[in-house]
């Protein structure tokens, strides 16, 4: 009697844990498809080839596109990887190959913290560092901002697949006479490079969408930015002005920025899984 | 406790080729390499004490000892891969064609000096690009192809890979890649090859390959084995020296210390009674 009591009450506690672990996993994934779906539905409309190959239209007017913002995006985040990746990738090589314990643990740290820095904090640094200075916004300004924010993630990923790369092949390479940057650049990083180049992307893909950083150092720009010291327009920045806009039409606009922006990061993703699943892998031991 | 064993060995061992010769004046007429006075440590801990050998040209030279005995550390010395393991320390002299190996260059060394590792280690690289490796970093000017496939020849995996030298390693089983990480030590054509229980992680099939491939391959190289298994070293080895908490025990042919062992540690290992 009490058996079969305690038995139904453990059959209950396990069906409702399994339900609700159920629904919090459908929870997780329906809030993607839910935020795509309103994208789409908002901003699907605004999308046309005007979208992409036009400048904005004067303030009153309907139409116009936002092809200033995209060039600024793309723009802006090849700066930010010029500046951000190859610091944390050597930084990251001298942490897992080179420096001791103490030292590796301190920058580590530092870089976790750097990784939870505010990104509007990120962008007041780079602002008193590279905008005050010379007086004006420019792309430079913004692009050194994201830069900033790409370091740290672009260090720890790095650093973390550099250190999964199995000591025996280190020692295979170095039996065979190699020196250690030669181990270190025709076995170590080889063996480690897609996990390094997924890590790169992801960078790319965080601060892709990044707007604070960008207010206040490439600012905006309505018209196209020439060269690379002027300010510039950006697809996030675009979507935060649009969106606070009185203007229906540029509201339209912001949600067809943000489905371009969410469909750039989709893309990003599925390239670096596909990086992933090409070329030999060192297998798990 | 180490002190007491040290007491009771002594006895300086000679290099058994070299028996009643000084091993002075004998070292670099018959031996490949020539260790003497090597003291180890790791950090504070001392692993190796006062280790003389001598490692005969073109022979199987096999180091058996129980787990712990420094066997392992004394054959990464011979190649100087002691030091990629921080605070290792090591005193002594160790010869190659009588010129101290510790004041060489250590790349330099370690093409002349080849190792094969406990498990396979192949790189994450094309069976072809994992043999040519070690010509393609010391800038060899052969013409790799044929360089590949004499290696694999030696190392006998060419007729089982000739048809797909482009595919991964990992591709191979176990005792296919350990050959494989053979051929490729082989393709730099060092003159010594030290193989750190090459057998361990493999099935009896591929062990007996390997140790097939181990005799054959004496003419092109000397060789020193490490081995916990006492009937490979049996099989395989011209001379074995045994191991017992850092020092060598006894260092004689493989058909004396097997049948005549002169100390009675060595008799209580190879019959068993430890170890």
């Amino acid at each position: 009697m009490t058996m079969n009591a305690q038995l139904r009450w453990r059959k209950f506690v396990s069906n409702f844990m399994l339900t609700m672990t159920g629904v919090c996993a459908l929870i997780s994934v329906s809030v993607l498809f839910f935020i795509l779906g309103y994208l789409v539905y908002h901003g699907g409309a605004a999308i046309n080839w005007d979208f992409f190959t036009k400048l904005p239209a004067p303030v009153g007017e309907n139409g116009g596109g936002m092809a200033n913002a995209i060039v600024g995006s793309a723009k802006l985040l090849l700066l930010a990887a010029c500046f951000g990746v190859p610091i944390g990738f050597f930084g990251a090589i001298y942490l897992a190959e080179f420096s001791s314990s103490k030292i590796a643990f301190v920058v580590r740290y530092a870089a976790d913290l750097l990784n939870g820095v505010p990104s509007i904090v990120i962008g007041i640094f780079a602002y008193s560092l590279a905008v005050q200075p010379f007086k004006h916004f420019s792309t430079y300004a913004g692009g050194f901002a994201l830069g900033v924010m790409m370091i740290p993630i672009t260090l720890r990923s790095t650093e973390e697949f550099l250190l999964g790369v199995p000591r025996s092949l280190r020692e295979g390479a170095m039996a065979l006479g190699a020196s250690k940057w030669k181990t270190i650049g025709t076995v170590i990083v080889p063996a480690a490079y897609r996990g390094i180049l997924t890590a790169i992307l992801l960078a790319f893909a965080r601060v892709a969408g990044e707007t604070a950083p960008l207010l206040f150092t490439a600012l905006g720009n309505r018209f196209w930015s020439e060269g690379w010291n002027e300010p510039t327009a950006s697809l996030p920045v675009m979507i935060y002005n649009y969106a606070l806009s009185p203007f229906e039409d540029w509201h339209r606009q912001a949600w067809a920025a943000g489905l371009v922006l969410l469909a750039l990061i989709l893309i990003i993703n599925i390239v670096a899984r596909a990086i992933l699943s090409r070329g030999i892998s060192v297998p798990r031991a | 406790m180490h002190a007491s064993v040290r007491q009771a060995v002594s006895v300086n061992i000679t290099p058994p080729a070299t028996t009643g010769a000084s091993r002075e004046t004998a070292a670099p007429a018959e031996m490949r390499m020539t260790i003497s006075k090597v003291n180890f440590w790791y950090g504070p801990k001392q692993t190796l004490f006062d280790i003389n050998l001598g490692i005969a040209t073109s022979k199987v030279t096999a180091l058996i000892g129980p787990s712990g005995c420094g066997k392992s550390t004394l054959l990464r010395t011979l190649d100087r891969m002691h030091e990629t393991v921080r605070n290792a320390r090591l005193e002594g002299e160790i010869l190659l064609d009588g010129k101290n190996i510790l004041a060489q260059d250590v790349t330099q060394l370690r093409r002349r000096v080849g190792m094969v590792f406990q498990r396979p280690n192949p790189f994450p690289k094309s069976i072809f690009e994992n043999v040519a490796y070690g010509l393609r970093i010391n800038g060899s000017k052969l013409p790799m192809p044929e360089a590949v496939e004499k290696s694999l020849r030696h190392a006998a995996l060419w007729d089982e890979v000739k048809d797909h030298l482009h595919k991964s390693a990992y591709e191979l089983s176990g005792g296919q890649q350990q050959r494989l990480c053979i051929a490729r030590a082989l393709a730099v054509e060092p003159e010594v090859l030290l193989l750190d229980e090459p057998c361990s992680a493999l099935d009896p099939i591929s062990t007996a390959k390997i140790e097939e491939l181990l005799v054959q391959l004496k003419d092109l190289c000397t060789i020193v084995t490490v081995t916990h298994n006492m009937q490979q070293a049996a099989r395989i080895s011209d001379f074995t020296a045994f191991l017992l908490n850092g020092q060598i025990i006894e260092f004689s042919p493989t058909p004396q210390l097997f049948t005549k062992p002169t100390d009675a540690r060595t008799e209580a290992y190879i019959t068993g009674r430890f170890g």
